[in-house]
């Protein structure tokens, strides 16, 4: 079988909605939603550079690495604002987070 | 272009950044105590970088990805001035909650870099690397106050939230890239208009939908009450305003620079997201106690109408964005300056119902905050009044009257909470037994009658400036 762009896409497809399914879906820690973000932005970047090669075109390999860089930067002040959520409530279970109704 | 043309184009992006990093250096040497230095250093860097861009030559710098005319540099000097004022009233603040740290100012200039950047994007790429680095400062901003259960929950929502849209953002940006083989929005503009796919359509809705997240339009809005009710008041002054105006000119930038050839495709899109912004931003507003809560529902109900003129894919509907934005953000801080202004027993003043008879205690505030409320409303001659104006008539003319019909409705049931705030501090009696406020501090007291003082009187004057302004922002877009 030869793996083609549509492979690369349904797979992409695939783990952004597991993410997106990840961040609604679940109702127990915090520390998940990051994973899922985390899922949601390599999926984005399988489709980069999968579209990146069948293109020809290098940009979208070029923005693969922007998103690898912010995502690290991302999960550390994610991480930092959950050490602080932490020490305030004791907890991290997301519905603990409704001292705010919403 | 050569690189020494290329970094005169992004001249006050670097100014700000380098400017950052020097000050940050200068509060890591100096420690705490350093922390009122930083804030007037901060202040004159923004005011200088606001200099930088609007003498700095216009042009594409980067190979196209980054734009600077005459749009972005009305953006820029806008965002920097909004961002020096939150600075003003952040730093008076920490200084009285005694949790004056230098990093707040420091992480507002980097935000402010982000949101420079976000105003000059002429590429996926450079889209995305300056919501980033805004939005990675405004998380952090919003959870400043880190003893405080609530500020640091507004801060884990407003990050979930935000990591998410722009998942939603990278992944459209992602399909269009994919579909259109390109980029830069004048490739992607010329693709577009050729042969608009349902691949590419797929990914402008994304697109879209990511960006609705970031100026917090409705059915995008959840984090929005929770973040102005939790995070610190200055802190919101600030989400309320620059990163708004920022996230505006952006999508105004993408859809008309890098779609407009498929302007019907969008404006749909942008049409529901308006109407469904008055709606919640009116009816949501009605059962509100808390008063940043209701400044949320508010300025949802408001990025309905600033995004009312955009869906007319117009210059006129750019300038209208423009003109609405600038006469909002106004207000806006207004608004914030006379809540941190407003406290009894050096506790905030927080529950709309605490306002009752403000009149006897403050009657200076009072006005100022009857003259605001009265503007956001859209009463002429106040400037909520003229932005509005400019917007509905944009939209009518390009033949959107029926939004523009709606968003009239929304803001006659809008009025109802304005209205009651009114009626509350001239009318009602203050409770028995209730302590006379505190004095205000001197900062948030002058922006909030800086603020009234331009809504009303000083608008008519401002508007014959504004006007023009504005008009020469948005025709001189994407043109070198």
């Amino acid at each position: 079988m030869v793996v083609t762009l549509a492979h690369y896409l349904a797979v992409a497809a695939m783990l952004f909605t597991i993410g997106v399914f990840g961040i609604f879906v679940n109702r127990k820690n915090v520390i998940i939603i990051l994973m899922s973000v985390e899922l949601i932005l390599l999926a984005v970047n399988i489709n980069f550079v999968a579209f990146s090669t069948h293109l020809n075109e290098v940009s979208g390999q070029i923005m693969a690495m922007f998103v690898l860089t912010v995502a690290a930067a991302e999960a550390a002040v994610g991480l930092a604002i959950l050490v602080t959520f932490f020490r305030n409530r004791g907890d991290i279970a997301v519905d603990d987070a409704s001292v705010m109704k919403g | 272009m050569d690189l020494t043309g290329a970094l005169q184009i992004a001249a006050s992006e670097l100014t700000l950044a380098v400017g950052a990093m020097v000050l940050l250096m200068l509060g890591a040497f100096m420690g705490e105590k350093s922390a009122r230095l930083i804030s007037i250093l901060s202040v004159g860097l923004l005011i200088g970088a606001s200099a930088v861009a609007a003498t700095s030559p216009l042009g594409v710098a980067f190979d196209g990805a980054f734009v600077s005319d005459r749009l972005a540099v009305f953006a820029k000097v806008a965002i920097f001035l909004c961002s020096a004022v939150a600075i003003v009233l952040a730093d008076g603040w920490m200084h009285r909650q005694r949790i004056a740290r230098f990093e707040l100012p420091i992480l507002i200039v980097l935000a402010s870099v982000g949101m420079a950047m976000m105003a000059s994007s002429g590429d996926l790429i450079s889209l995305y690397v300056g919501i980033e680095l805004h939005s990675l400062a405004l998380y952090v901003l919003a959870a400043f106050h880190r003893d405080d259960l609530k500020a640091s929950e507004a801060g884990l929502k407003y990050f979930v939230l935000g990591a998410l849209s722009s998942g939603l953002l990278l992944y459209g940006a992602s399909l269009v890239y994919g579909f259109t083989g390109s980029m830069r929005f004048d490739d992607i503009a010329a693709v577009a208009s050729a042969d608009p796919g349902p691949g590419l359509i797929f990914g402008l809705v994304f697109l879209i939908c990511g960006l609705a997240f970031k100026v917090s339009a409705a059915p995008f809005h959840m984090w929005t009450p929770d973040v102005y009710e939790g995070a610190p008041t200055p802190v919101v002054a600030l989400f309320a305003t620059a990163p708004k105006l920022a996230a505006m000119v952006l999508i105004a930038r993408a859809l008309d620079q890098g779609f407009g050839g498929i302007h019907d495709q969008w404006a749909q899109v942008l049409v529901l997201i308006s109407l469904i912004s008055f709606a919640v931003g009116a009816f949501g507003g009605l059962v509100q106690r808390d008063l940043q809560r209701l400044l949320a529902y508010s300025s949802i109900a408001n990025i309905g109408y600033a995004l009312l003129g955009l869906t007319a894919g117009t210059t006129a509907g750019v300038q209208a964005m423009l003109m609405f934005m600038t006469l909002y953000v106004i207000d806006q801080f207004g608004f914030f300056a006379i809540l941190l202004s407003l406290s009894r027993g050096g506790r905030p003043i927080r529950r709309i119902a605490d306002l009752a008879g403000l009149k006897k205690d403050r009657p200076l505030t009072a006005i100022a905050l009857t003259v605001l409320s009265l503007s956001v409303l859209g009463m002429p001659p106040f400037s909520g009044f003229w932005g509005k104006y400019y917007v509905f008539g944009a939209a009518a003319d390009a033949g959107y009257w029926q939004v523009a019909a709606a968003g009239l409705v929304a803001s006659v049931v809008a009025a109802f909470y304005y209205l009651r705030i009114i009626k509350l501090m001239w009318f009602d009696p203050a409770p028995e037994g209730v302590e006379a406020t505190d004095r205000a501090p001197i900062e948030a007291k002058t922006v909030a009658l800086a603020s009234a003082a331009f809504a009303f009187p000083l608008v008519i004057v401002g508007l014959t400036w504004l006007e023009p302004l504005t008009r020469i922002a948005a025709t001189g877009y994407g043109a070198g």
